[in-house]
């Protein structure tokens, strides 16, 4: 039950959307599936005045590639990224990902846009972002910009989205993408990750010419281990950069104790999803056994 | 505020509030009790039903987000008198115990079935993770979903033939007994 009373709105195209964000400002929330959202309301954790429906804006739930680069619409649900082949060509990652997160029914009803905008440190769909150098595309009144994922998760919660910002698609480079790989460590299979790592590697000549790694659940926000990056970038394949940056990236992360663990166990376990993600990373990357 | 939608078939509209859950609404405004609410968490699933041809959890939707749509509810695809092959599966491979996860349990195997006719344990236990039950161990779950695969593979409706025998005065006894 929901005891907040609050005004629905169901914009149908994305200046609407805007329009309305801009005219009731903060006491206003844009819903995606709402399947995060609604559990907080019920909880009583989170109320506004007017909830915006975004799930009604047409034209934003598309997954498609185009010019080497995969493009997923914000609404695009979990369920079809799951499914997609394009998806699983162009970034595996993302694939493992998806498969990860809740449950069937979940990811029927939930889309990419909330995941990575709800911004929860728990949300695996952020670590993948990151370590992918994914482009987010934001529109506004002011019109569209781009960043980088890396710039766009601030802290537990809260992007660099503005107020009336909705994410209208999220861009991975299928090229760069390809070898990249999610590890997420689970007490069972519905649950949020204990610690969950997103590993990308992109090989040329023998050597790692680009690495990104992206953690879940190991601080206030998604980490991204700019040392342990730097320790396998650049590298001969077959060197220990591996452990090297497992090691950089546990160091990194600031995980707490709860009831999937202590902040100890955390700890290491970082290290070990992270070498597991790059291990695979390197095999999708055409890399072979190290 | 005015939400209606098309519940198994029938148009379903009433005056209710945005907060209203779409489980609540399936309950208390279509009178639909087959849909139970059990965590109203959005964990155990009693609550799934189709929207759209897709299942999703109604406590974690709101009736709004349903408006205009297509809603299936347990009372969708069969009843006491005429039960779906998949409801007939769970009967007859005692599919459950106490029975309050059933609901959703049928309702997403069925919405399975309907995109892979022929699902192995794997894809049926993935398929029914969001669907909780505490009695069972989900063994007799899992042989009931691939019954039902069976059945309605082979185009069967044993219940149905059953039931017509009842009616045509061939066999005696509450329904299912003589099967």
């Amino acid at each position: 039950m929901i005891l907040h009373p609050f005004e629905y709105h169901a914009p149908e195209t994305l200046e609407e959307a805007v329009d309305l964000a801009e005219k009731y400002g903060e006491d206003s929330k844009f819903l995606a599936g709402g399947q995060s959202l609604i559990p907080l309301m019920k909880l009583g954790l989170f109320s506004s005045g007017h909830v915006i429906d975004l799930g009604r804006v047409r034209g934003l739930d598309h997954i498609r590639k185009e010019d080497g680069v995969l493009a997923i619409g914000g609404l695009a649900k979990m369920a079809d990224i799951e499914g997609s082949r394009l998806v699983e060509q162009a970034c595996p990652a993302l694939t493992d990902c998806a498969v990860s997160i809740a449950d069937p029914l979940v990811r029927n009803m939930g889309p990419i846009g909330g995941n990575v905008c709800h911004a929860d440190p728990a949300n695996d769909v952020p670590a993948v972002a990151v370590a992918s150098g994914a482009e987010m595309v934001l529109v506004g009144r002011q019109g569209e910009r781009r960043m980088k994922a890396q710039q766009f998760f601030l802290d537990t919660f809260t992007t660099a989205a503005g107020r009336g910002e909705v994410l209208k698609e999220i861009r991975f480079d299928a090229e760069r993408c390809r070898g990249s790989a999610y590890i997420k460590l689970q007490l069972q299979a519905t649950d949020f990750a204990i610690v969950g790592a997103a590993a990308r590697l992109w090989v040329h000549d023998g050597t790692v010419g680009e690495c990104g790694i992206g953690l879940t659940g190991v601080g206030p926000t998604v980490l991204h281990p700019k040392k342990a990056e730097g320790a396998v970038q650049g590298s001969r394949l077959g060197t220990d950069a591996f452990s090297r940056a497992a090691e950089l990236a546990a160091a990194e992360a600031r995980p707490v104790s709860d009831l999937r663990g202590t902040a100890e166990y955390k700890q290491e376990m970082a290290k070990v999803v992270t070498r597991r993600a790059l291990e695979n990373a390197l095999k999708r990357a055409g890399g072979g056994r190290r | 505020m005015r939400v209606q939608m098309e519940i198994n078939g029938i148009r379903t509209e009433s005056n209710t509030d945005a907060t209203t859950l779409l489980s609540d609404f399936i309950r208390e405004e279509a009178g639909l009790t087959g849909t139970h609410a059990g965590c109203d968490t959005s964990n155990c699933g009693a609550c799934t039903v189709l929207l759209d041809g897709r299942v999703v959890k109604s406590c974690t939707v709101l009736a709004v987000q349903a408006a205009g749509r297509k809603v299936t509810t347990i009372e969708g695809l069969g009843d006491a008198n005429d039960l779906s092959p998949v409801q007939y599966a769970f009967w007859k491979k005692h599919g459950l115990q106490c029975g309050f996860c059933t609901p959703g349990m049928i309702v997403s195997a069925y919405a399975l079935l309907q995109r892979n006719p022929d699902p192995d344990e794997e894809e049926i236990r993935n398929a029914l993770a969001g669907n909780l039950c505490r009695c069972t161990g989900y063994v007799k779950i899992v042989e009931s979903v691939r019954y039902a695969a069976k059945l309605t593979r082979e185009g069967k409706t044993p219940f149905r033939a059953a039931a017509r025998r009842r009616k045509e005065g061939e066999i005696h006894g509450p329904p299912g007994e003589s099967l």
